[in-house]
């Protein structure tokens, strides 16, 4: 049987600060060829400063030690299934990798003059094409550097456009199996938040948002399919409710992994929503990132994009244009994160409208595969089909003494990172799946397999369960005690 | 169900905050459920004295290792103290909810909505309806 982790050599890592010595360094500059200056005349005696930063003193070697060997203690997706459940832990194809560091991609500057980066910028407005195709959006913009920006942005636009209409609408509606993002977006631009229940069955229903439903409703934000999993049926009932009394809908776009190619938020009703290119479109997402979160929308609220918008013009060249007074303005000191665009077309068009399509069916078949394998051995809170992912709870292991905590650092011991656990809220601890994609049926047997031996050993051996992680470098680490009293030095307070 | 406790002379909300009325002073705090829920409880954040709430507001942030949640006000009324101890214990809310960890006291805007507030048998049931 193929085993998923053994132990191998396992470096332990000093901080840079205690490797460093006096006068130890890693470069040699070249010799000066300008004239000295001297920056206290220049820019004032106070702004210079009379001692050295305490920076630590290192050869290249140590530098790339230290760095080389913590990878060494990553969980990745090139090691293994990730099924930190809302956040599509896809694999990252390497093609797109390949044409990242394409010279005209890669040594782009941000201001250079935009003759100069035609590629680039035709790469840009064929992506936003592409993602108004997958989404059934009117326009999008790539420039929010992550999903919580494209929120922010897409409220934004939303506010705008009320106040344009000369409305002043002072309140969002969030469903209570929400993002905890979508409150703080909502809220960022001055809207009081008001929480829509959940029906028994786990998802939204219209005489729910009827029930709250006035005048004063800026937007409904929305995850379609929501945090558990489950698809938003009455989506469009719910949108007809909301445009009725001039409101808006805001979709959260970080479970769009499940609609690819099947359904589109446009269609259903949606007004603005964002994409995760780091979840759905598989550019790197945990500590390879950066994010990037484009905000698409539909036509009414295009005098509200952020600027610069890329034009097409109709020689067929491409320009930045920033003449839009109704615009939201700048979010970022760019054009966005430029390298995920490149990665994120790559995928779209490696994959076509055919193999996008089949992402989305094979994200939904694995996440069922799971529930079904499962469900004798895990409580499902809420039962039937799910979309791309599955949330299961503690119930079953109540008796043992043993918790969903408990469970995800157990399966650190057999070299998986852990689920996404209690989240959502209204499921008391709630372990959140969500295998994507990109798992063989063999990788998805194994990650059963694992589950289901540490629910029998909960019942027979549970202390080896609650004491777990037992082969981790360090073993279960004092999380309480740590946010409680943070120790924020390096070395103790000299004064303390 | 799981073992809680919830004292016959305390008044409950559905949010799992609790209230002790002793004159004209409502002392709040969250219930033995909601401590037992949250876990580890790692932070909590308090209005200042002399805020008011309207009932159904909050009027505070509790963060646990597992998640953060708002503390919501289960009557109207002017914040009379705050407990500053949870600031730097806020394991208290943990140890001792009924206690040590209490969080505000109020002076109600209206009296009747702490009548109006759960009993202790009908805060269980309510407790023991979610559990389900």
């Amino acid at each position: 049987m193929t085993r998923n982790a053994s132990t191998g050599i396992a470096y332990e890592e000093d901080l840079l600060f205690e490797h460093s010595r006096p006068g130890r360094v890693g470069f040699a500059l070249p010799a000066r060829d300008v004239p000295e200056v001297d920056a206290g005349a220049l820019l004032g005696a106070d702004a210079v400063r009379d001692d050295l930063p305490g920076l630590p003193e290192l050869s290249e070697v140590d530098v790339v030690r230290h760095f080389t060997r913590m990878s060494t203690w990553n969980a990745a997706v090139d090691l293994a299934l990730y099924p930190l459940g809302s956040c599509t832990m896809k694999y990252n194809p390497k093609i797109n990798e390949r044409m990242a560091r394409l010279p005209g991609f890669a040594a782009a500057h941000p201001l250079a003059d935009p003759a100069r980066c035609q590629g680039l910028l035709e790469l840009m407005v064929r992506l936003e094409e592409g993602l108004c195709e997958v989404s059934g959006m009117d326009h999008v913009s790539l420039q929010p550097a992550a999903g919580a920006q494209g929120e922010l942005a897409g409220v934004m636009m939303i506010r705008a456009l009320h106040e344009a209409r000369g409305e002043r609408r002072r309140v969002v509606l969030v469903p209570d199996s929400a993002h905890g993002t979508n409150p703080a977006s909502a809220a960022l631009n001055g809207f009081d938040v008001v929480s829509v229940p959940s029906g028994d069955d786990g998802i939204l229903h219209p005489e729910a948002v009827e029930a709250v439903m006035t005048d004063e409703v800026a937007a409904l934000m929305v995850t379609n399919p929501n945090t558990l999993g489950l698809f938003e049926r009455h989506i469009g009932a719910i949108c007809e409710i909301v445009h009725a009394r001039g409101g808006l809908v805001y979709l959260d776009g970080a479970n769009l992994n499940a609609l690819l190619g099947v359904a589109r938020p446009g269609d259903m009703g949606v007004d603005v929503m964002h994409f995760n290119l780091h979840k759905t479109f598989s550019t790197p997402h945990g500590g390879g990132g950066p994010g990037s979160g484009p905000v698409g929308i539909k036509a009414a609220l295009a005098p509200h994009l952020p600027v610069p918008v890329v034009r097409r013009d109709d020689d067929g060249s491409y320009r930045l244009d920033s003449d839009l007074p109704g615009s939201i303005g700048r979010l970022h000191g760019s054009h966005g994160n430029a390298g995920m665009l490149v990665r994120a077309f790559t995928y779209l068009r490696s994959l076509g409208a055919e193999g996008i399509r089949r992402c989305g069916e094979m994200a939904v078949l694995n996440a069922n595969y799971l529930r079904v394998r499962l469900s004798d051995h895990y409580h499902v809170p809420y039962d039937g089909m799910v979309m791309h992912e599955c949330v299961f709870s503690d119930k079953h292991l109540a008796d043992t003494g043993v918790t969903t905590m408990d469970v995800a650092k157990r399966l650190i011991d057999h070299g998986y990172h852990p689920p996404t656990i209690y989240f959502p809220l209204i499921v008391p601890g709630a372990l959140m799946i969500e295998p994507t994609e990109s798992e063989s049926l063999e990788g998805l047997d194994r990650f059963a397999d694992t589950l289901i031996e540490i629910a029998q050993e909960a019942r027979d051996d549970p202390e080896t369960v609650r004491s777990a992680p037992h082969r981790t470098r360090h073993r279960r680490l004092d999380e309480t005690r740590a946010a409680r009293k943070p120790v924020l030095r390096w070395q103790p307070d000299p004064a303390s | 169900m799981a073992n809680y406790d919830f004292p016959q002379d305390l008044r409950y909300s559905r949010e799992d905050e609790w209230v002790r009325t002793e004159g004209e002073r409502v002392t709040i705090g969250v219930t033995d459920y909601a401590q037992q829920q949250l876990g580890d409880i790692v932070f909590v954040e308090l209005p200042e004295v002399g805020r008011t709430f309207e009932k159904g507001e909050p009027f505070g942030v509790i963060e646990s290792v597992k998640a953060v949640s708002d503390l919501f006000a289960p009557i109207s009324g002017e914040v009379k103290e705050i407990n500053p101890a949870l600031a730097e214990a806020p394991e208290s809310v943990n140890e001792d909810c009924y206690g040590e960890g209490w969080m505000i006291v109020i002076v109600p805007a209206d009296s009747t909505e702490v009548s109006a507030l759960l009993d202790a048998g009908a805060y269980a049931q309510h407790v023991e309806s979610r559990t389900d």
